[in-house]
C-alpha cells in the first residue's frame, strides 16, 4: 500500500465497512430464505468448513464465510488504527469494533446452537447495525472530511455544546435505529403464522409502522435543518439522500408487508418476497448509515463554524 | 476440545443474555436436557376382551385450495428428481370426496389407562426432497426412524413446544436417524431448512389410538376399551375438528367427519 498512509487506511476502513454492509446484507438473506437453522452446527458447517452449498447452507455459510472476512479485516483496521491515527478516541473506536465483531460472532453460533431464539436473533440483528454503525463511523473519521475538532460532543461550560440541527440529526440516527431494532423483532417474531395463517396484525408491526412516522418527520426535519445551513452543499445533499431512501424504504416495507401476506399461501418463500424483504433490511441500513454521516458531519462543522465536508471536498487528503 | 470450548462461551454467553434480557425465548421454555417424559399417574392396563371399534372417514366439502407450487431451484439435485411440476401435498382431497393426511386420535377418555410403548418404529423418509408420509403418528417414546433416500443433505427439525426441539444434519444417503418424543403432542411440525418447501408433521399420543387417512379418506381405531371419548380429527390447513362418541362393551361405532374448505 504505497502513498499516504492515512489514505491507505481511509480506504481500508471504507472497504470494511462495505463489506460489513455485504455482510448485512447476506444476513438477511439468511432471515428472509428462513435459512438460518440450515446449518445446524456452529463453528462448523455440517461437520466442514465448506459444505455442499445447495439450498439454505448456500445462504447460512455464505454469511458465515462473509462475517470471518469481515471479522478479518475488522482486526487488521484495528490494528492500523492503533499505528497510524493519532486520535486516541478514534483508536479505541477501532478496538470496540473488533470486540464487536468477535461478540457478533458468538451471538451468531448462540443463535444456530439454541434454535434461533427470539431474543438472541433480535439482539444478533441489532448488534450488527450498530457494528456497522461504527464502521461508518470509522470510515468517517479517517476520511479528509472527518479531520476537523470534536471536542463538541463532550459538552462544558466553556462549550455550549452541539446546535439543534447537530442535535436533531444525531436524534434521527437513534430514531432509526430504534425503528431497526421494532423491524428486527417484527421479523423474527411477528410473522409467525398459525395452522390456517397468523395475522399479520401483530404488536410489533403496529409498533414498526406508526415509528415509520416517527422516522419520516425526523428524517424531513433533520433534512429541513440542514437546507438551512450556509455552505454545506455535501450535508444538504445527504439530506435529499435521507429523504430519497426513507420514501423508498416505505415502498419496500409496504412490499414486505406484501410478500409475508403472499407467503402464507406458498409452499415457500417466493422469491420476489426474498428480493423486497433483503432490500428492506439493505437501505434501512443505509437511512442509518447516511444519517449517522450527516450527524458526525454536522458535528464538526458546528465547531469551526465551516462546512468542513465541502472544505475538503476541494482539497487533498492530508492528515 | 476446541469445539467444547466454543460451546463453553456459546453456552456462557446464552446464560448471559437470557437472564439480561429477560428470556422468555423458545429454549428457555423447552424442557430441561435428560428431563424424563411427561410423568402420568400409572393406570390400568385396558381390558380387551370387551374392546370395540371405532371406524369412520374424513368427508371434504366445498372447492380444494389449490396447492402451491414447489420451486426446487435451490437445489439442481432436488429438480433433477422431478420430471414433472411439484404441488405442496399440504391438502390432498382423494377421488371419493374424502380427506388425506388427517390425523384422527382419541383426545380424551383413556386417563385411566397406560399403554406400553410399541416396539416397532415409525418411518418417515425424506425422498425426492419431500417427507414421505407427510404425516405420521406415534407414540410417546416410540422410535421413529429418519431415512435419507436422497442424494443431498438434508436437516431434520421438528418445532415441538412440549418436547425438546432439536436440529440435525443428514448426509445425503445417510446413516437412518432414530429419534423419539418424549411428551405427547398433537401435532409437531418438523422441516428442513436446506429445502424450505419441505414439512412434516408428527403426531405423538401416549396411547395406540390413532391413524393417519390415506387414499380412502378412512380411519379405523381397534381394540377400544369400552367408555365415552372425544375424538379428534387434525388437518394441517384446516384445524382439528372434535366429536364425541361413546363405545360400549365389543360395540363398534362410526364417527365421520366432514372438513369444510
Amino acid at each position: 500500500m504505497g502513498g499516504d498512509p492515512s489514505r491507505g487506511l481511509h480506504r481500508f476502513a471504507v472497504m470494511t465497512a462495505i463489506a460489513c454492509f455485504v455482510l448485512v446484507v447476506a444476513g438477511a438473506l439468511v432471515t428472509s430464505n428462513d435459512a438460518g437453522l440450515s446449518v445446524p452446527d456452529w463453528p462448523l458447517s455440517h461437520g466442514s468448513l465448506l459444505p455442499n452449498m445447495v439450498g439454505g447452507i448456500f445462504y447460512e455459510h455464505s454469511h458465515r464465510l462473509i462475517a470471518a472476512t469481515v471479522g478479518l479485516l475488522t482486526i487488521v483496521l484495528a490494528f492500523w488504527l492503533q499505528k497510524s491515527e493519532p486520535r486516541s478516541w478514534i483508536r479505541r473506536i477501532g478496538w470496540l469494533a473488533l470486540g464487536m465483531v468477535v461478540a457478533q460472532g458468538v451471538l451468531g453460533g448462540i443463535a444456530v446452537l439454541f434454535f434461533l431464539p427470539t431474543s438472541v436473533s433480535v439482539a444478533h440483528a441489532c448488534l450488527g447495525q450498530i457494528f456497522f454503525c461504527l464502521l461508518v463511523t470509522l470510515a468517517y473519521l479517517t476520511s479528509p472530511s472527518g479531520q476537523g475538532d470534536y471536542s463538541l460532543l463532550h459538552r462544558s461550560r466553556a462549550r455550549p455544546g452541539l446546535d439543534r440541527q447537530t442535535k436533531m440529526a444525531s436524534l434521527t440516527v437513534l430514531v432509526i435505529f430504534v425503528q431497526l431494532m421494532l423491524g428486527a423483532i417484527l421479523r423474527h417474531t411477528g410473522t409467525v403464522g398459525g395452522s390456517k395463517g397468523a395475522t399479520l396484525v401483530t404488536s410489533a408491526l403496529l409498533a414498526h409502522l406508526f415509528w415509520a412516522l416517527v422516522v419520516g418527520g425526523f428524517v424531513v426535519a433533520t433534512a429541513f435543518a440542514v437546507l438551512g445551513r450556509p455552505g454545506a452543499a455535501s450535508s444538504n445533499r445527504l439530506g435529499y439522500l435521507m429523504v430519497f431512501l426513507f420514501g423508498l424504504q416505505l415502498l419496500l416495507g409496504l412490499g414486505a408487508y406484501w410478500a409475508r401476506v403472499v407467503h402464507l399461501q406458498q409452499a415457500q418463500l417466493l422469491l420476489s418476497g426474498v428480493v423486497i424483504t433483503t432490500c428492506h433490511v439493505a437501505v434501512g441500513a443505509l437511512l442509518l448509515a447516511g444519517s449517522l454521516i450527516l450527524s458526525l458531519s454536522l458535528a464538526q462543522q458546528t465547531e469551526s463554524g465551516d462546512a468542513l465536508l465541502d472544505l475538503h471536498e476541494s482539497k487533498g487528503f492530508s492528515s | 476440545m476446541q469445539s467444547k470450548m466454543f460451546s463453553l462461551v456459546a453456552l456462557g454467553s446464552f446464560l448471559f443474555l437470557t437472564v439480561s434480557c429477560g428470556g422468555g425465548d423458545k429454549a428457555a421454555e423447552a424442557p430441561p436436557a435428560g428431563e424424563p417424559a411427561e410423568k402420568k399417574v400409572e393406570g390400568k392396563t385396558p381390558d380387551l376382551s370387551q374392546a370395540g371399534s371405532i371406524t369412520g372417514k374424513v368427508s371434504f366439502e366445498g372447492v380444494p385450495p389449490k396447492n402451491a407450487r414447489i420451486r426446487m431451484d435451490a437445489d439442481p439435485v432436488c429438480i433433477k428428481q422431478h420430471s414433472d411440476k411439484v404441488y405442496s401435498d399440504a391438502v390432498i382431497v382423494n377421488e371419493n370426496g374424502t380427506l388425506s393426511n388427517v390425523f384422527v386420535w382419541i383426545k380424551t377418555g383413556l386417563e385411566q389407562y397406560t399403554f406400553p410403548t410399541p416396539s416397532e418404529q415409525a418411518t418417515l423418509d425424506q425422498k425426492s426432497c419431500l417427507y414421505t408420509p407427510h404425516v405420521i403418528g406415534v407414540q410417546v417414546k416410540q422410535e421413529i426412524k429418519i431415512l435419507n433416500s436422497d442424494p443431498t443433505t438434508h436437516n431434520i427439525h421438528p418445532l415441538p413446544k412440549n418436547n425438546r426441539e432439536w436440529n440435525q444434519s443428514q448426509r445425503a444417503l445417510g446413516n437412518p436417524l432414530i429419534k423419539s418424543f418424549p411428551r405427547s403432542e398433537v401435532m409437531i411440525p418438523v422441516k428442513c431448512n436446506v429445502h424450505p418447501w419441505m414439512k412434516s408433521y408428527v403426531g405423538v399420543v401416549d396411547h395406540p389410538y390413532f391413524m393417519v387417512t390415506g387414499a380412502e379418506g378412512t380411519f379405523e381405531l381397534k381394540d377400544v376399551p369400552p367408555g365415552d371419548y372425544v375424538i379428534e380429527a387434525w388437518h394441517e390447513k384446516f384445524g382439528a375438528t372434535e366429536q364425541k362418541v361413546t363405545v360400549g362393551a365389543s360395540e363398534s361405532k362410526e364417527v365421520s367427519f366432514s372438513i369444510k374448505s
